[in-house]
């Protein structure tokens, strides 16, 4: 949506409708991203701010959403950033609570073997209740594989740069996400396909 | 031959970069086989294309509950109007 049409010079909508206009969007991008709901408000109020003062330049080449979308997304990768330093290398990125044991047996084999999901996983996307259970599996990881598994699976941001918003070498980024994918996995069928949730 | 283990790393690693010949070779010759682990691999990249999809939404789809508490609505608007 434009605000912009008509007006005489290109501008943001009065910053004072702003909060009923995108403030439940926002807590939505920033939800899926952050999965703690008073984070999440803080960032967006932040980003308003930061929006009010940034207000001359915003040229109208974007709507006046993706602009506040590209602000919030900046203050959640701060925010990820400076996480990222608070946390020291190495910790928290073991396959909790159970280590690899959880998953394989001594000669390297799987216990529980990935079952098969039943449903259509093409129709997942339309379903609210699934990016809801995303966000609490995503919640239930440490920080810093739960900032990593984001930025790469859904921001879709590449290798280096994540390294770079979190502090971690490019080696230590692949041994991250694949742990954090290994329990994401096991969070979705143990709480979305397990039972009948997947059939739904 | 490579572990289940050491598979599902290169199945993931692969998602994150190009892997050396050598154990994408293996990696295959292992997925070939193993009926778990392909089915790890094809769940992975369905998780990567939900996810991907949702990421690319401005507005992306979740629960109608959440939204910003009329409180915190409140104290925006206020500090909007006093910065």
């Amino acid at each position: 949506m434009r605000y912009i049409t008509g007006m005489a010079t290109p501008g943001t909508s009065d910053p004072r409708a702003w909060v009923d206009l995108h403030g439940d969007v926002l807590v939505r991008y920033a939800m899926l991203r952050l999965g703690d709901p008073h984070l999440s408000e803080d960032l967006v109020q932040e980003t308003f701010l930061a929006a009010l003062k940034a207000r001359d330049t915003f040229k109208g080449a974007s709507s006046e959403r993706t602009w506040l979308v590209g602000i919030l997304k900046h203050k959640i990768f701060d925010y990820y950033r400076q996480k990222g330093r608070e946390i020291p290398v190495g910790e928290g990125e073991s396959l909790q609570p159970g280590g690899e044991a959880t998953f394989f047996n001594q000669d390297g084999m799987w216990k529980d073997g990935p079952e098969e999901w039943g449903g259509d996983p093409a129709a997942l996307f339309g379903k609210k209740e699934f990016l809801a259970q995303v966000t609490k599996c995503v919640s239930g990881l440490t920080p810093r594989l739960a900032h990593a598994f984001t930025l790469r699976e859904i921001d879709g941001q590449e290798s280096k740069e994540i390294c770079k918003v979190l502090g971690v070498s490019e080696t230590n980024l692949w041994v991250i996400l694949h742990r954090a994918r290994m329990l994401m996995r096991r969070c979705l069928e143990i709480h979305w396909f397990g039972g009948d949730a997947g059939k739904r | 031959m490579l572990s289940c283990k050491d598979t599902t790393l290169l199945v993931s690693e692969s998602m994150d970069r190009t892997l050396p010949l050598g154990r994408r070779l293996a990696k295959r010759l292992h997925l070939m086989m193993c009926v778990l682990c392909a089915r790890y691999e094809r769940q992975l990249f369905m998780m990567r294309e939900v996810l991907k999809r949702a990421g690319a939404e401005e507005d992306p789809p979740g629960p109608d509950d959440v939204t910003l508490s009329p409180e915190a609505k409140e104290r925006i608007k206020k500090a909007l109007n006093h910065p």
